[in-house]
């Protein structure tokens, strides 16, 4: 038993023949307008580079923002697109999703939009695991407004609106998607494109709220502020690159591990004799317990502490859990399949009526 | 003792006491009754602001009014002709609505030494015995006690027995009124269908209350109150809130599209949320958001992808939605706003009922941002609103305001209830898709057909992917646009489009006297029945006086100018400080007066004629 309704109708006209696209096919007729060397471009240019592959016709893809310099980005993707008001893109998205299951749909946020004005959505839109795909550029600034510090800057960042240093504990947004149980998480950065496609793939594939942190540069406000993960020269040693299945190696040449004693986790050397590959952490993207510890690599940067801990990037966690948008429809299919189609009339008579002659 | 059978024309009951005494059920009981028994009538109920005050106190009273006749009946009555008290705390609260030489119905063991202390009466004080309703006819019966006695061999626990009490209550009224106890039988065997012992209880004690008025000889009197001659045709009892729900899923089945529903819980607009939320088999899908940002948000989330986006709060949470109605306003996307609005500021009183949220639907938001406002005037009326709040929000994309109350919310009254096959068609068409790279001309999403409406242009359709957002737009292309003669343009165009839609409402027409006079009353909203009312009474006592009720605020109707100069004064009751008397001043440049009243309580029938009196005794 099903209702047809007009939406139906008028999309069952839609052209069925897969199509071939590449990533111009995906770039808008718009010029982009962000600040010349801004990580937006890079993260732009893999975002339209990556929809070819992931088997969607344009016609039904669909990118929502918020507003900050990231929520630019729907006007430059060739898609169906909506910038819409600050920090309001996940609950946008959850009304169109609800509605309009078969679409894919993109929420493009950044760390103020979603972890500040409209925190309280992005942790409702984890819980409820509807299945879209959230990507959060991460600048530790407000770039729209000009650099006032953003709830991911560190404590002690001086910023327009803190010229004496902030003195806010910023949020962990990992650890934050984790404890709202979000079923994806995941982080890249601008710098290393390839890496940012494949997890934009992997944010496609996966059914549920997919949560990818992008850090991203704001090269007018907040230059180099992921610059010890990006650097060529300081990233092997303070990044680590997360394969499921694979142990926890990083260094300049692969010459650290990371292994866990109990729940407390160690980096140590592979070279000194003492451990081998075989003792290392084995990351488990399932594994929830596993994930809080990697989120908990987070400590500001310490170039001292010789056991300091790297900064994790890839998918941290992926678990099934039901969907929101297909309960929700599968209910209706389940009231509708016991009771049939709703008769107008009799909804407008009522339980009781009386007749005057 | 001979019982007289007298006649009535109109009745008023009020039904009074603690939030645990089940008052609003035997109202409502009582009201399915009379409608079956053809009177015409109006309810109101009212509810503590508190969900369990402490029991027995004045806070905790639940009061039900209702007032029925086989005349015409408008509102709920002013005063009450009788006043049913359960305990000491609901005489206090109500006495005040009770008129002189009314009759008072008190339950004797809730005036108990506890009970008196609990309603704060003073040491050693009781009104039923201490000459202060000498003015009333008191009429004492221990309920309490009838009920544990009629139960005595039911092997029923005493919260059971307790519960039943006000059965006996609603019996003993039946007999009074003559009224039959077949639908509340019915009723309670449904309702208690699982535990068929205490639908016999509850049975028993309505049929032993009922011989209670026949055998106790403590009632001289009983009445009749005949047949309404109300237009033939089936009825049924409704309420605003009900009817509202009832007009939204009609408009989306008239235009055969998803009802997408976003709301988040606040009285009194929450039974929307609850009824909708049982109609999933009407294509209505719900959402309970986590604010009332995300409710709204939600809904243009589903506009935007063809479902007619709809969102209900009540003052505040309006406040809070404000931003994403902005949002709206610019993306000209379909969205139904549901104010049901309550007494203000702030939190205000919730339970409490109030007309002040006119202004903030035509005015409170940022920037210039024209919306479509309409009101129902009764609870049935609500049904027609709102489907037409739906009808406009669609066939024009724009949001649309639909202004209801906490008194039309939960009031009732009988209802001729359309057939489907004679609604209005609602038209929705989506732009249709666009195959292959030759068929020629861009897709423009912000071009207007002669309406000025842009088309709307669903995801999922090939050939016209397209960007919309909250700044300003380019005419046409929809391209963000800093222009400054475009700004200028696209402000003018959005007010015109919204202007235009006057011509696609009803003309305004006079609800009662002559279409030319001395005094024209406009009213808005849920003063209909009071305004209806208090007019006929003033024509009746020769007073040159009309009536019109404006259900479409924005635009108004296009003939409302020249109705208002057909007149030498024209009068406004609204329950706020002057609201409508303010738009109609500014529009149309008349020396309109406001009546007006804050109170969080309707207007009086009586209240009103003195203040029209008053009004043109010192204009003139
Ligand atoms: S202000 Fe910063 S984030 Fe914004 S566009 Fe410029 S560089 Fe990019």
């Amino acid at each position: 038993m099903s209702l047809e309704t007009l939406i139906d109708l008028h999309t069952k006209n839609g052209n069925d023949e897969p199509v071939k696209y590449t990533g111009k096919d995906f770039s808008s007729d718009q010029d982009v307008r962000w600040c010349p060397g801004c990580g937006d471009y890079t993260i732009l240019k893999q975002v339209q580079n990556t929809m070819p592959d992931i088997g969607v016709d344009k016609k039904d893809i669909v990118f929502i923002s918020g507003i900050g310099c990231a929520a630019r980005f729907p006007y430059y993707m060739d898609t169906f697109g909506m910038h819409s008001i600050h920090g309001r893109a996940p609950a946008i998205a959850t009304g169109l999703k609800v509605s309009r299951p078969e679409l894919s749909v993109w929420i493009i946020t950044g760390d103020g939009d979603s972890l500040s004005i409209g925190a309280n959505h992005f942790v409702q839109l984890l819980r409820r695991n509807v299945n879209v795909n959230l990507l959060l550029f991460n600048n530790q600034i407000y770039g729209l407004t000009k650099g006032q510090y953003s709830p991911t800057a560190p404590e002690g960042s001086v910023s327009k609106s803190t010229p004496y240093g902030s003195i806010d504990h910023p949020f962990n947004p990992l650890a934050l998607s984790l404890g709202a149980d979000g079923t994806f998480i995941a982080r890249a950065m601008d710098r290393d494109p390839r890496h940012l496609q494949q997890m934009l793939l992997r944010t496609n594939q996966h059914k549920g709220t997919s949560m990818l942190e992008i850090y991203q540069n704001c090269i007018v406000f907040n230059d180099g502020a992921f610059e010890l993960f990006t650097d060529k020269k300081s990233r092997p040693r303070e990044a680590i690159y997360l394969e499921d299945g694979k142990p926890l190696i990083f260094g300049k040449n692969k010459d650290k591990g990371i292994r866990l004693d109990g729940l407390q986790p160690k980096v140590v050397s592979l070279t000194d004799g003492t451990y081998s590959k075989d003792d290392l952490w084995i990351h488990d993207e399932k594994d929830g317990t596993k994930a809080h510890l990697l989120s908990r690599f987070f400590d500001q940067h310490n170039p001292a502490d010789e056991f300091r801990m790297p900064r994790p990037f890839g998918v941290l966690y992926a678990v099934d859990r039901p969907c929101y948008d297909e309960g929700v429809n599968s209910q209706v299919e389940e009231v509708l399949e016991r009771k049939g189609v709703g008769d107008l009339d009799e909804l407008l008579r009522g339980p009781e009526t009386w007749v005057v002659e | 003792m001979d019982v007289k059978d007298l006649v009535r024309d109109e009745v008023t009951i009020r039904f009074a006491g603690d939030s645990g005494d089940g008052m609003q059920l035997t109202g409502s009981l009582f009201t399915n009754t009379t409608a079956l028994e053809g009177n015409d009538l109006r309810t109101l109920p009212e509810f503590p602001a508190e969900i369990r005050a402490p029991a027995g106190t004045v806070p905790g009273v639940s009061s039900f009014q209702l007032n029925f006749g086989s005349i015409e009946i408008m509102t709920p009555g002013d005063a009450c002709d009788v006043l049913v008290v359960m305990n000491s705390a609901a005489l206090k609260a109500n006495l005040s609505m009770l008129k002189p030489g009314g009759v008072i119905i008190a339950n004797t063991s809730g005036f108990d030494k506890r009970n008196l202390n609990l309603a704060k009466y003073g040491e050693g004080k009781n009104p039923l015995d201490d000459g202060s309703l000498s003015k009333y006819t008191l009429l004492e019966v221990d309920v309490s006690k009838l009920t544990k006695e009629s139960l005595s061999d039911s092997g029923l626990g005493y919260k059971d027995v307790e519960r039943a009490k006000n059965m006996f209550v609603l019996g003993l009224l039946y007999w009074m009124y003559n009224r039959p106890l077949e639908s509340t039988i019915k009723f309670l065997e449904k309702k208690f269908g699982k535990k068929p012992e205490i639908a016999a209880a509850n049975i028993k004690v309505l049929k032993d209350g009922y011989h209670f008025g026949e055998t106790a000889e403590i009632f001289s009197e009983k009445y009749t109150v005949k047949k309404a001659v109300i237009g033939p045709g089936e009825y049924r009892s409704i309420t605003g809130n009900k009817a509202t729900v009832l007009g939204l899923v009609a408009a989306t089945r008239q235009s055969n599209l998803p009802l997408f529903f976003g709301s988040y819980p606040i009285t009194p607009a929450s039974d929307i949320l609850h009824e909708l939320s049982r109609l999933k088999n009407y294509g209505v899908y719900t959402f309970q958001a986590e604010d009332e940002i995300a409710a709204v948000s939600s809904a243009i989330g589903a506009s935007f992808g063809g479902s007619l986006g709809i969102t209900s709060s009540s003052g505040p949470g309006i406040a809070l939605k404000g931003e994403a109605i902005g949002l709206a306003v610019m993306l000209e996307l379909p969205l139904v706003v549901l104010n049901i609005q309550r007494a203000g500021p702030s939190t205000g009183m919730p339970t409490k009922t109030e007309q002040s949220d006119l202004l903030q639907a035509m005015y409170g938001r940022n920037g210039e941002s024209p919306m479509v406002i309409v009101a129902p005037a009764t609870p049935a009326d609500c049904f027609d609103a709102a489907f037409e709040a739906c009808r406009i929000s669609l066939e024009h994309m724009v949001p649309v305001f639909f202004l209801s109350d906490g008194y039309l919310a939960n009031g009732s009254e009988p209802w001729k209830f359309p057939k489907a096959k004679d609604l209005k068609k609602v038209n929705v068409k989506f732009e249709p898709p666009r195959f292959g790279e030759s068929n020629g001309d861009q897709f423009l999403p912000y071009l207007r057909d002669e309406r000025l409406v842009r088309s709307w242009a669903i995801p999922g359709t090939e050939g016209i992917e397209h960007r919309l957002g909250g700044l300003e737009k380019e005419e046409n292309s929809g391209n963000v646009s800093y222009n400054p003669e475009n700004h200028q343009k696209m402000t003018n165009l959005r007010q015109a489009k919204v202007d235009k839609i006057a011509d696609f409402i009803p003309l305004q027409s006079v609800d009662s006297g002559n279409e030319k006079g001395d005094v024209l009353v406009l009213g808005w909203g849920s003063t209909y029945g009071s305004i209806r009312t208090a007019a006929r009474e003033l024509r009746e006592e020769g007073i040159d006086i009309s009536h019109a009720h404006i259900k479409y605020l924005n635009p108004f109707p296009k003939n409302l100018g020249e109705l208002i100069e057909n007149f030498n004064h024209i009068l406004v009751p609204e329950m706020n400080s002057g609201q409508l008397v303010k738009m109609i001043r500014d529009k149309y440049f008349v020396d309109a007066v406001g009546i007006n009243k804050v109170k969080g309580r309707p207007f009086f029938v009586d209240e009103l004629k003195r203040q029209i009196k008053d009004a043109l005794a010192s204009n003139s």
